[in-house]
Parts: structure tokens; C-alpha cells; sequence
């Protein structure tokens, strides 16, 4: 089986300028593989560094050494290395990210926010908004609330709107942070729902996930962050 | 590990060991960066920075004491702008090129009709029916959100944003394939700007345009730029994608920029 | 009765040399504004300045001199330069626009249709036809040196957009010889389509803002439009009262304070002529109205 997502001693530190020069590592030595179709859940406790893994695979952070190996369109690339425009091509067809909190240009109707990946590569305006839509609807958006911008919304309806735009797309990688956390159980269920589906297209997906319920229904392996962390 | 992201792989804009002095002063020093077609850099730093000095340079506005910039022209060819002929450059500009001002009343004439200022690039390149220049006019207005009955008023009637807007309209009416933009929300209250924000970046990604964006505002960098280069003292001092840049600061200074940054 | 006291036609040899390179070199490139030392003069600016200085520069002992204002003979200003001329130069003189060999004029051309030899002079106030929207003048000569002339469509546009109709009715701008746009003086753009291939030479003289242009004899002279509002040449739909010409320039007459108005031709040489012919009109006073006369 190939590996989706290989990283081999990738680690982070923060240098903080403003604070003397402190620096601050976070994570090092992390080396785990992700398969297609698997769902890898990081776990560790609170500032074990599992959403700086997650932003370092999507080239949020920058990784300051070792290697971030992205299977993208049949080749692999190292991410650590890559040039931001590499970065953005993987973004544009092979990574998807729901982060933590939802962020959206202001104005944008809800159906725009969700289509938006879809128009990126290239699909008319009209299916885009109508998949969106179908999305949505699962998502329990009321139809009411799709002109509008998400800014307006509640915690738990920004959080499906960001859940939505992230699974919209066929990516065969999916980066999730905390998608269930402000969700009720029946919205938690379609997450999980949803995530089985990708996982049985082949989407290789890295979450982070608190709820113990949700972490075995979804996860394949668990990878314990608290293994890379950084000895300052 | 080749990686073709795009079919279109040859830049369309290049800037290698671009500097400029002013006698002993240097405004701005050893700047090189490739444009791709439909990306968006944002140049930010405080004021003294030399961000606007290197826009005049890439706009071919300033001639550099070193270095040059090259462009793709429309026929594939990359030129050194500093080998086309005044004629030509001036071409580009009313044509494939844009530029948006801080001040509005620089890009525009305050004192014509909303509908001839668009349609005055149009005219320039040889449009000379006027039917057409006005429908143009009017479904450019139309896109910029101005009401086509405003079409035969000045702009001097006009409020900053919607002057804003007329100036991108009058830019972008030749389907230009590169925007140069100077601080284009400075001056405007922060309602304004985020219409503006939400209007460029849509019109960015739906023409395909590329643009190098001047600003000091670190929020406009993050929601219309792909990459940015952060500049201090006439240097690039952090150049990488924008989030990366603006979530994971490395220099001292960047870091100092990022974090002077109020909560929303 | 030559004035002794001054050279011919009042100005120096040097200057008029100076002008006459000027008027070579304005000949030399059709509609291309050619900056000279431009002299005071004894009259205000406004007044001609420009006009009589390419008179006085190309004036010899033998030519018949015309000078008209707004197309006639015997007003003030025509008046006070042909005296001018007549008395630094000794020059003949003329009201007749065939027997003349120089006609100066201040916003007009003669109807006679002018022949080979004849020199037109024009009195030109402002001679920059890009003025009225862009006020560098660095910039205006770069566009004329580029022909980037967008803008001189946006004062048509201007003029469609706010009256249905290029309104624009005087200094009505030109291509010359299809390269550069002129300003052909503040004439009504009735005359416009008489600088075409016109058989005389054209000069043009501004005196404050010093500067010379030329239209040689036969060069092609096209005024602006747009395909779907083309260039019109207006007319009134009456006869003029005096001579009843209904191809002429018409000024308006008011005849008493009542309202009464007659409208009769503006160049007084050509409707004396026609009267002296035989002509008539009716004298009656007819309605202004502008309308479209290809």
C-alpha cells in the first residue's frame, strides 16, 4: 500500500523575538505514515503539539527539519521543501483542512463559502452551489440560513459550514481538527458518516478528535503525539 | 520529484536584484521574485519600508539603479521592461496592466462621467462606437456593484468606496492579466473595505488576474493574497505563503507586524 | 503711409526669421504644434497676438491683405489690424476673400472657397485640443508624440452621454494628415469640413501660449466621431434674410427689444457679393434650430 502522508523526523520550534529570542520546541522526531483510506487519530494531551502536526502537513507551519512527504497527483513532493506555489497546487487538489474555528471573507453567502472549493477546480457555479447545498442540507443548515454570510451563525452551525467546505471537494487528503466539538450527537453522526465515506473512497484523512466515543469509530491506528514531544 | 502544479508554468513576471538609490539613500535592495499568472502577492511593511518605491519599479514607473524586471508580454515573449520603448510601456499599462490607487482622484478624472472614465481605455485602444463603450462601461459598473444610473455622474458625487470601485472598473475594463494596487483600502471606513475586499478578491479569482498588492494591513494580505513578502529597511526580510507567513512568523520583525495586530 | 519709424510689418528681421522657421518647420509636420519666441505685441493678448505675428512674418510689399472677425470685414478688431498692417507694412488691403492673398481670421472661414496661392491665418486662443481634460503639458505632448488620443474621444463621449449628441459645436477637434489631433481654432465646427483638402495654406498662431501649427494645401483633414454618432455639420433651416444664401454660416440679429431677430450671413463679403448679384432674401426672421446637414 502506498503511503498518503509520510513524515519522517519533521519538527517545529518557535522562536519568539518579541520574548528575548525564546525558543519554544514543539514537536520533533515525529514519523508516522498515513494509507489511503485510513484515518489516523493524533492523541495527547492539551499542547502536546497534535494542531501544529496538522498545520505542518498542510504548510501552515513551517517545518524546520526533516521530511513532510505529500503523495500529489502520483508524485510524491516534500513539503518541507516545497515552493509556495507547490504548496498551494497540493492545497488546491490534494489537501483539505477543516481547522478548529471557521474563517470566511465577510459578505459571502453561506453556498458560496461551501462551493468555493469546488469553483477553485474548475466545476460551473451552479453544481458546485447545488452539491453545497447537498451537503448542507445533511449538515442540517436549514435552506433559510444559505444566503447568508456564516459570520451570523452559532459555534456549532459556523463549525458545519467549515465541515462542509472541507468535505465538499474530492481530496485524497483530509486534515481535520476537532471537527465534532461543538456539535450535538445527531450532527456527530453524520461527521462520522461522512468520514466513512471519504475512507471508503480512499481518502487518507489525520484527525484530532477528543471524543473517546467518535476516536473509535473513526480511527484505524492512533499515533500518540506525546512520543515526538520536544525535550526543551 | 517533478511536480507540474499548472499548465501554465512560465512566470509572468520577474523581478531579479531589483534596487534603487537615492544618491546614498537606498530606497529599496536586492528584491527577486518570480509572479505566476492568476497569483497574488502582497508586498507588506510599514511606511519607509520601500514597498511603494519597488511597486513604481515593477510598474516600470521607476527605473531601477539595479537589477531589472521582466514581463511576459501578450505573444509568450518575456521582456525586460526596461528595454521597451515609452510607447510600448505605456501600451501595457492602459492594456494588460492595471493600476489601482491609494487616492482615487489619482486614477481617476474626477471631473468626467463614471461611464467615460471606464470606457476611456476603450477608446484608447481604438473602440469607436459609442453604443458599445457605453454598455461595456455600464456592465463594468454593474459588476463593481454601481448602480448603471450612476453611469453619466462624476465621480466627484461619489462616495470613497464607490470611487473604489470605479477605479477598479476602469482598470480592469481591458481585461488586463497583471493589477498593480497601492494601499487600495487605505483611506476607506472599515465597512467599505470589507465590501471592497470581498468585491477584489472575487473579481481576482474569477478573471484569473495576478496582482501585486501594496498594503501595511496585514488582514488585506490574508484575504486576497496567495504569498506575501514582508519588507524592512528596502529588504525582503520573509517572503512565503501568506498563512504560513502570517500564522508562523519567523523574523523578528515579521513577528512584531503580526502580533501589533488588534483581535477582531 | 509706411510708418518710418518701424521696420516692415512692425516686427524686426531677426524675429520674423525666427517665425518663419517655425512656420516651415509646422509645414514640414501637418497639425504639430511648433513652440516659437512668440514677441509682445501692440495689442493685448486675445486680441490676435498669434495671428499677426505669422501675418507680420510672412507679409511681402506685394500681397493683399483681408482680415475678418467671426467672418466679417468691418468690426473692431479686423478693423484695427488691417489699419495695423496697411500702416507698418503698406500693404494693400481687401475685404474681397478672392482678391485677398493673405486673410487673417479670427474664428471663421470664408465661404468663397479659397484658391492655390491664398495663406489663411487663424487666431488661435488655446491651441492645445487636449487641454480640456488633461492640464499637464508635459503630459498632452507625450500623448500627441504617442498619438494616444483616447482621451479626446471621452470629450465626445462626455458630450453623448450628457446631450444626446456631440454638442461640442466650436473647436470641434481634428485629425490632420492622420497622425496628429489639432484644435483648428474656435471656429464653428460648420467650417470644419472646409480645412480638408483645401487648396490654401492654413497657419495657425497663438500668440500667449506661443505656439504655431500649419495645414499645407491638400492634406487630409478628418474631424472626430464615433461610427454611430458621426460627425455633422449643422446649419440653420432658414435662408439668410440679406442675400437668402442657404449654404452659409448664419449669425443671429436681434432687431429690436421685442424679441424680433433676423438671422443673416456671418461673413459679409460673400452676402455683400450675392446681394450685388442680385440675390435677396427675405428679411423676415426665422427660427434658430440646429439639426443634422451631412
Amino acid at each position: 500500500m502506498t503511503a498518503m502522508i509520510e513524515l519522517s523526523n519533521a519538527e517545529k520550534t518557535f522562536t519568539m523575538h518579541l520574548q528575548g529570542g525564546v525558543e519554544l520546541p514543539v514537536v520533533r522526531g515525529v514519523s508516522f505514515h498515513v494509507d489511503a483510506g485510513e484515518c489516523v487519530v493524533l492523541s495527547g494531551p492539551s499542547g502536546a503539539g497534535k494542531s501544529s502536526i496538522l498545520k505542518m502537513i498542510y504548510g501552515n507551519y513551517r517545518c524546520d527539519g526533516g521530511r513532510i512527504g505529500i503523495r500529489h497527483r502520483g508524485a510524491v513532493v516534500d513539503l518541507a521543501g516545497a515552493e509556495p506555489r507547490q504548496v498551494l497546487g497540493i492545497r488546491r487538489s490534494t489537501i483539505g483542512y477543516v481547522s478548529q474555528f471557521l474563517r470566511a471573507v465577510p459578505r459571502v453567502p453561506t453556498i458560496d463559502v461551501v462551493a468555493e472549493p469546488l469553483i477553485a477546480n474548475g466545476v460551473s457555479r451552479e453544481d458546485a452551489r447545488e452539491r453545497a447545498g447537498a451537503l448542507l442540507r445533511r449538515l442540517n443548515i436549514p435552506e433559510r440560513l444559505w444566503r447568508l454570510p456564516p459570520s451570523t451563525f452559532s459555534g456549532g452551525e459556523q463549525q458545519r459550514v467549515n465541515i462542509a467546505h472541507g468535505f465538499i471537494s474530492n481530496y485524497p487528503i483530509l486534515l481535520l481538527d476537532e471537527p465534532t466539538a461543538s456539535l450535538d450527537a445527531a450532527n456527530r453522526a453524520v461527521v462520522v458518516e461522512l468520514i466513512e465515506e471519504k475512507k471508503r473512497k480512499g481518502v487518507a484523512t489525520v484527525a484530532i478528535v477528543h471524543d473517546d466515543e467518535i476516536r473509535k469509530e473513526i480511527a484505524d491506528r492512533i499515533v500518540d503525539v506525546t512520543a515526538f514531544a520536544a525535550a526543551a | 520529484m517533478a511536480d507540474r502544479l499548472t499548465e501554465n508554468d512560465q512566470p509572468l513576471l520577474l523581478a531579479e536584484g531589483l534596487g534603487k538609490n537615492y544618491g546614498r539613500l537606498t530606497a529599496c535592495r536586492d528584491v527577486s521574485f518570480a509572479l505566476y499568472p492568476g497569483e497574488v502577492l502582497a508586498v507588506v511593511g510599514e511606511s519607509g519600508s520601500g514597498k511603494s518605491t519597488l511597486l513604481q519599479l515593477l510598474s516600470a514607473q521607476l527605473a531601477p539603479s539595479a537589477g531589472r524586471v521582466s514581463y511576459r508580454m501578450r505573444d509568450g515573449v518575456l521582456r525586460d521592461l526596461a528595454s521597451l520603448g515609452e510607447a510600448e510601456r505605456r501600451f501595457l499599462f492602459r492594456t494588460d496592466w492595471g493600476f489601482v490607487h491609494q487616492d482615487p482622484a489619482q486614477g481617476l478624472r474626477m471631473a468626467v462621467s463614471a461611464g467615460a472614465n471606464v470606457g476611456e481605455r476603450l477608446m484608447a485602444v481604438g473602440w469607436n462606437h459609442y453604443g458599445r463603450i457605453r454598455e461595456a462601461a455600464s456592465n463594468w459598473l454593474d459588476r463593481v456593484e454601481i448602480e448603471t444610473s450612476r453611469i453619466d455622474d462624476a465621480p466627484r458625487t461619489y462616495s470613497g468606496g464607490m470611487r473604489q470601485r470605479l477605479q477598479i472598473a476602469r482598470n480592469l475594463v481591458t481585461e488586463p492579466r497583471l493589477v498593480f494596487m497601492d494601499e487600495p483600502t487605505g483611506g476607506l471606513d472599515v465597512s467599505v473595505q470589507a465590501r471592497l475586499l470581498d468585491l477584489m478578491r472575487n473579481l481576482v479569482s474569477e478573471l484569473g488576474l495576478a496582482a501585486i498588492i501594496v498594503t501595511h494591513d496585514l488582514a488585506v494580505a490574508r484575504l486576497l493574497s496567495h504569498r506575501v513578502m514582508v519588507m524592512k529597511g528596502g529588504q525582503v526580510i520573509e517572503t512565503g505563503l501568506t498563512d504560513q507567513v502570517l500564522d508562523d512568523p519567523r523574523e523578528p520583525y515579521t513577528q512584531l507586524l503580526v502580533s501589533s495586530i488588534l483581535p477582531p | 503711409m509706411n510708418a518710418t519709424a518701424y521696420n516692415f510689418a512692425y516686427l524686426d528681421e531677426q524675429t520674423k526669421r525666427m517665425i518663419r522657421r517655425a512656420i516651415l518647420k509646422a509645414i514640414a509636420i501637418p497639425g504639430y504644434q511648433v513652440p516659437f519666441a512668440s514677441r509682445e505685441m501692440p495689442m493685448p493678448y486675445g486680441w490676435g497676438t498669434g495671428g499677426v505675428q505669422v501675418t507680420a512674418a510672412i507679409l511681402g510689399p506685394g500681397d493683399v491683405l483681408k482680415v475678418i472677425d467671426q467672418g466679417s470685414d468691418d468690426t473692431t478688431n479686423a478693423i484695427s489690424i488691417r489699419k495695423f498692417f496697411a500702416r507698418t507694412a503698406g500693404v494693400a488691403t481687401t475685404t474681397s476673400t478672392g482678391e485677398a492673398t493673405v486673410i487673417q481670421t479670427r474664428h471663421r472661414i470664408p465661404e468663397a472657397p479659397l484658391h492655390s496661392g491664398q495663406v489663411l491665418v487663424y487666431q488661435v486662443p488655446i491651441p492645445e485640443p487636449l487641454r480640456f481634460l488633461e492640464p499637464r503639458e508635459t503630459e498632452t505632448r507625450r500623448m500627441h508624440a504617442l498619438g494616444e488620443y483616447g482621451l479626446m474621444h471621452v470629450k465626445l463621449y462626455e458630450d453623448i452621454a450628457r446631450f444626446g449628441h456631440i454638442a461640442t459645436s466650436y473647436a470641434y477637434p481634428v485629425k490632420v494628415n492622420a497622425r496628429y489631433v489639432m484644435d483648428p481654432s474656435p471656429t464653428p465646427k460648420f467650417d470644419n469640413p472646409k480645412m480638408d483638402d483645401c487648396p490654401a495654406l492654413q497657419l495657425f498662431g497663438a500668440g500667449r501660449e506661443k505656439r504655431i501649427y500649419a495645414i499645407p494645401p491638400h492634406t487630409r483633414v478628418v474631424s472626430l466621431d464615433f461610427e454611430d454618432h458621426p460627425f455633422t455639420r449643422y446649419r440653420f433651416d432658414a435662408p439668410c434674410a440679406l442675400c437668402g444664401a442657404d449654404d452659409s454660416y448664419l449669425d443671429e440679429i436681434v432687431t429690436d427689444d421685442r424679441g424680433s431677430r433676423m438671422f443673416v450671413c456671418s461673413d459679409t463679403d460673400y452676402c455683400e457679393g450675392r446681394q450685388a448679384a442680385g440675390h435677396r432674401g427675405t428679411e423676415s426672421a426665422a427660427p434658430h434650430k440646429e439639426s443634422a446637414h451631412g
